[in-house]
């Protein structure tokens, strides 16, 4: 019985390497070499122009800021939405978590759609007889303020979820001893807070360092990130030697910040006694009546007021009619006018999207999970926690454990970063490494296989499982599994019954994040994705791509199905996910 | 726990729902079989399976393509791979094992790195014939003109006119006072009417002499040149006259815009709202070709269809679908093209061999001008 535990626990942890190193590894190495084939001297000392270092600087400073503003304007909505109960709450995380899909090039067209000059703002000012000044879109507010717009959800999910399921009588505790309401906040909640902070910050800073889209549509073509400058010698120069040497410059920065932050994560991991939701979040009161309401407002007028421009815009006809709404632009996406053998109706691309995007939530689930687990299990708690350690010892394993935990600390911290490498790898050197890979004879089939995107993008969300999970598992307090063996629960009957509903908030959100970076990747997608089967981001892409008021529309049109699909699943998976009340 | 549980099998359900569409193969579509649109191509042998690389913008009617399937029983499946240099890319990378038989988008701005990287094998299609010598760049018949199309500036009538202005009447023009903060171009690094523009500039302004083309773009600089990333947020987002109503009235786009605007307004327009500013040594033609990709185990198949696309019929379904105009001069034009389309006289004079040798630098060096 336990051997064959061991053996299932074995395969379990295989899962994700085995998946690492056929996904991610192989054909990384595949672009590597091809690219390096002509020696490494030559884009070496091209790297050595100041040029490159002021790439470099430049995206290690819009990434540290972008990070510490969306930290800053989403704490305080992670703080209300953990320990408050509001109406109209899983509407508002719903409508924070649609930027996250958004194809950039919709997000500018939202955000001129909203402030541009005949935009719905300006023509407020007009009519209520007001200045307009016209807004050009550039510079790195515009950047900085579009990362936020895209990552707030991810500080609100990350770190909303973990302090919600922090028990409350420990500050309740600190403010029973004398504490004040911001001692509680910076000597008890926000230590606790720590791992999952950390979590969204690693998280962000990784995805704003390897930003693309909003660089150079929002920030103009004066920008550039590493990532634009691999793109660039990539796609239109075809220098590979220096795109591939970039890109390893970006790896091993993702790689150092990630060993940075595992040890920091490590030394504040605090086993806790996590509590369902339910029993934290009460009614508002008072001063924190205000605070919803202006974390709702923000919510609302900063990621809701773009989404809403967009919409309304593919309600209103074409410019200079200003008439009533029309559906026309919708009811046009049905319907094939040219007669193209490309025509997709947006039912079938909007059912391609859910498919693609559900295998990913499933595949990410299937080697994310496993990964926690090999992240969380031996090292860091028995290290870190003397308390456990002792009490091991009195069960006679202490020894056992103190074998196992001399060096598990560093193998934890070199394969937590290597699960968040995807994330900070570049997509165009990836998406080429793919290409090489599969035209390795044997694996051709793999190009126009339903599979493929969906690993694809299962490597981007496998850190956004991890990274949600972790935190939780960390937390766990070992006592109660003991406890239900103690009672005669089996190892499995323990997980399912005890452990599952714990972290299951934290699973949730994994899921949730991962279905959401599948329905909203564009770049990989649009390079590998076949024409008869387009996902909803490349539909939008290709009407974009042509001149004319009904191309436009139905782009519109489409952004605004996006949105609400996505609006949707939140609702959903939010419905389906266990609640807390069940331990 | 339950619910947990049902998460799982509704996911699950969700792919396998999702999983026979996405195996089987989408069914030719059903049109009337007419006679007149059967290539001339004799049948193949047996049925077989072509695979077309293509750019994004490849269109073609469902009943132009199904004739093609009922004279040869082959089953014709499609990669869109990319703009034109990501397509040309892929097909590079995957020269050993080719993705595709057939390669259709190269431009002769990329020609020479295509014909270069040798991975296409010769075809003399008989239908070049047809086919003006001009257009046929490629002596060696491994790349074979399919359409063609115009970069050029377009213009907002309306926000012009509301100003009472006339449009710039030479490029030279765009570089005074007048029309500062006026223009949106593409960044020629990452975008191909960006990168035709600034040949465009190039062959008229030279490359040495008193006033070179380097001297013309610092001065659009210094007049507040709008630099965007690629054509879509140029004409959408920036430029006035499009449906994205952006705040510049002036957009390098294509001289078949303004047509295409009257095409997708549904009849709600009878004149384009944008006009093409037809300047001396502002157009830059743009050719598209076909080849057939080395290593290809179909070839006599994709020769019939390098044919087909060359044919009257395919040819005359090239301007509604791509906008762009067909190689072959017999194909009939639609009305759309001859009212409102309009043919710049002398685009700019820069051969393929010359962009080859010149496009990194020019590219490096226009990035140092008018960005860094």
């Amino acid at each position: 019985m336990r051997a064959g535990l061991l053996v299932v626990g074995r395969l379990l942890a295989a899962l994700p390497l085995l998946y690492l190193a056929l996904c991610f590894f192989y054909p990384l190495l595949a672009i590597l070499r091809l690219s390096f084939a002509g020696g490494y001297a030559g884009p070496l000392r091209a790297l050595g122009a100041p040029y490159y270092l002021g790439v470099v600087g430049f995206t290690f400073v819009q990434a540290t800021l972008s990070t510490l503003l969306t930290l800053a304007v989403g704490l305080p909505g992670a703080y209300i939405f953990a320990r408050y109960s509001f109406p109209g709450k899983g509407l508002l995380q719903a409508v924070a978590g649609v930027p996250f899909v958004m194809p950039t090039v919709v997000v500018a067209v939202a955000f001129g759609a909203l402030l541009g000059p005949r935009g719905l703002l300006s023509q407020a000012l007009a009519a209520a007889g007001l200045p307009v000044a016209p807004l050009r879109v550039g510079g790195l507010w515009l950047v900085l303020l579009a990362h936020v717009f895209y990552n707030y959800t991810v500080v609100l999910r990350l770190v909303g979820g973990f302090w919600a399921s922090l028990d409350p009588r420990l500050e309740q505790a600190a403010a029973m001893l004398g504490a004040s309401r911001v001692r509680t906040l910076l000597h008890v909640t926000l230590p606790l807070l720590l791992p999952a902070v950390g979590a969204a910050a690693l998280l962000i800073f990784i995805f704003t360092f390897t930003s693309f889209g909003v660089i150079v549509i929002l920030g103009g073509p004066r920008m550039a990130t590493l990532e634009v400058e691999i793109y660039r010698q990539t796609a239109q120069l075809l220098r590979l030697d220096v795109a591939a040497t970039l890109a390893m410059v970006q790896i091993v920065c993702t790689l150092l910040l990630s060993l940075a932050y595992t040890r920091l994560a490590a030394r504040s991991a605090i086993p806790l006694e996590l509590q369902p939701r339910s029993a934290v979040a009460r009614r508002p009161r008072g001063v924190a009546r205000l605070l919803v309401g202006a974390n709702a407002l923000l919510i609302l007028l900063l990621l809701g007021g773009p989404l809403l421009a967009l919409a309304l815009r593919s309600l209103i006809g074409p410019p200079g009619e200003g008439g009533p709404l029309t559906l026309a632009y919708y009811t046009a996406l049905g319907e094939n006018r040219t007669g193209s053998a490309f025509f997709v109706p947006p039912t079938a691309a909007l059912a391609n999207s859910l498919r693609i995007a559900s295998t990913t939530m499933v595949i990410a689930l299937l080697v994310g999970v496993p990964a926690a687990y090999l992240l969380a299990a031996p090292g860091s708690q028995q290290a870190h926690a003397p308390e456990q350690q002792s009490w091991n010892s009195h069960n006679g394993q202490g020894g056992r454990d103190r074998r196992r935990s001399a060096w598990p600390m560093a193998r934890v911290a070199v394969l937590d970063a290597l699960f968040m490498l995807p994330l900070g790898t570049s997509a165009a050197t990836l998406g080429l490494g793919y290409l090489v890979a599969l035209s390795t004879p044997g694996l051709g089939w793999l190009r126009t296989s339903p599979w493929l995107l969906p690993l694809l993008h299962s490597l981007v969300a496998l850190p956004f499982v991890v990274r949600a999970l972790l935190p939780a598992l960390r937390a766990r307090s070992p006592r109660q599994r003991e406890a239900a063996a103690m009672l005669g629960a089996t190892p499995l009957q323990a997980w399912l019954r005890v452990e599952l509903p714990q972290i299951a908030p934290a699973l949730a959100v994994g899921a949730i994040f991962a279905f959401t970076v599948s329905l909203g990747e564009f770049g990989a997608t649009l390079l590998l994705t076949r024409p008869d089967q387009p996902t909803l981001p490349v539909m939008i892409f290709r009407f974009l791509g042509q001149p004319g008021a009904l191309n436009y529309g139905q782009a519109l049109a489409l952004s605004t199905i996006l949105m609400l699909t996505t609006a949707l699943g939140f609702v959903l998976l939010e419905r389906v996910r266990p609640p807390g009340g069940e331990f | 726990m339950r619910r947990s549980a049902l998460l799982f099998a509704l996911a699950l359900l969700m792919v396998a729902c999702g999983q026979p569409a996405a195996s089987r193969p989408t069914p030719p579509p059903v049109v009337s079989p007419a006679a007149s649109i059967v290539p001339a191509a004799t049948p193949a042998d047996g049925p077989g399976r072509l695979v077309v690389m293509s750019h994004d913008s490849f269109n073609v009617s469902a009943e132009v393509l199904a004739a093609f399937t009922a004279a040869t029983g082959a089953e014709v499946e499609f990669l869109k791979a990319g703009d034109t240099g990501s397509a040309l890319n892929q097909a590079i990378l995957s020269a050993s094992a080719p993705l595709a038989d057939v390669l259709y988008g190269v431009d002769n701005t990329f020609l020479s790195r295509a014909l270069a990287a040798d991975i296409f094998v010769p075809y003399a299609s008989p239908y070049l014939a047809a086919i003006p010598a001009e257009l046929q760049l490629d002596p060696s018949n491994r790349l074979l003109p399919v359409d063609y199309g115009y970069v050029v500036i377009n213009y907002d009538r309306e926000a012009l006119a509301a100003d009472g202005r006339t449009p710039p009447a030479s490029l030279e023009e765009l570089a005074g006072p007048e029309w500062r903060g006026q223009l949106v171009v593409q960044n020629p690094a990452t975008s191909s009417p960006g990168l035709a523009f600034l040949l465009a500039t190039i062959a008229h302004f030279g490359e040495d002499g008193d006033y070179s083309w380097q001297d013309y773009w610092r001065d659009l600089r210094t007049n507040e040149v709008y630099v965007s990333q690629d054509w879509s947020d140029a004409y959408y987002t920036q430029f006035s006259g499009s449906s994205g109503e952006g705040p510049y009235p002036l957009v390098v786009s294509y001289a078949t815009s303004p047509a295409a605007e009257v095409y997708f307004s549904e009849g709600r327009l009878s004149e384009p709202p944008t006009g093409n500013l037809l300047v001396p040594g502002g157009s830059f033609k743009q050719i598209e070709f076909v080849g057939i990709l080395k290593g290809t185990q179909n070839e006599a198949l994709a020769r019939q269809f390098v044919d087909f696309m060359l044919q009257p019929e395919f040819q005359a379904d090239i301007p509604l679908q791509m906008f762009v105009y067909p190689a072959n001069p017999e194909a009939p034009l639609p009305d759309l093209f001859t009212q409102f389309a309009e043919v710049p006289a002398e685009p700019a004079a820069i051969t393929p061999e010359q962009i080859e040798q010149g496009r990194e630098a020019w590219i490096e060096e226009w990035t140092e001008i008018v960005l860094r």
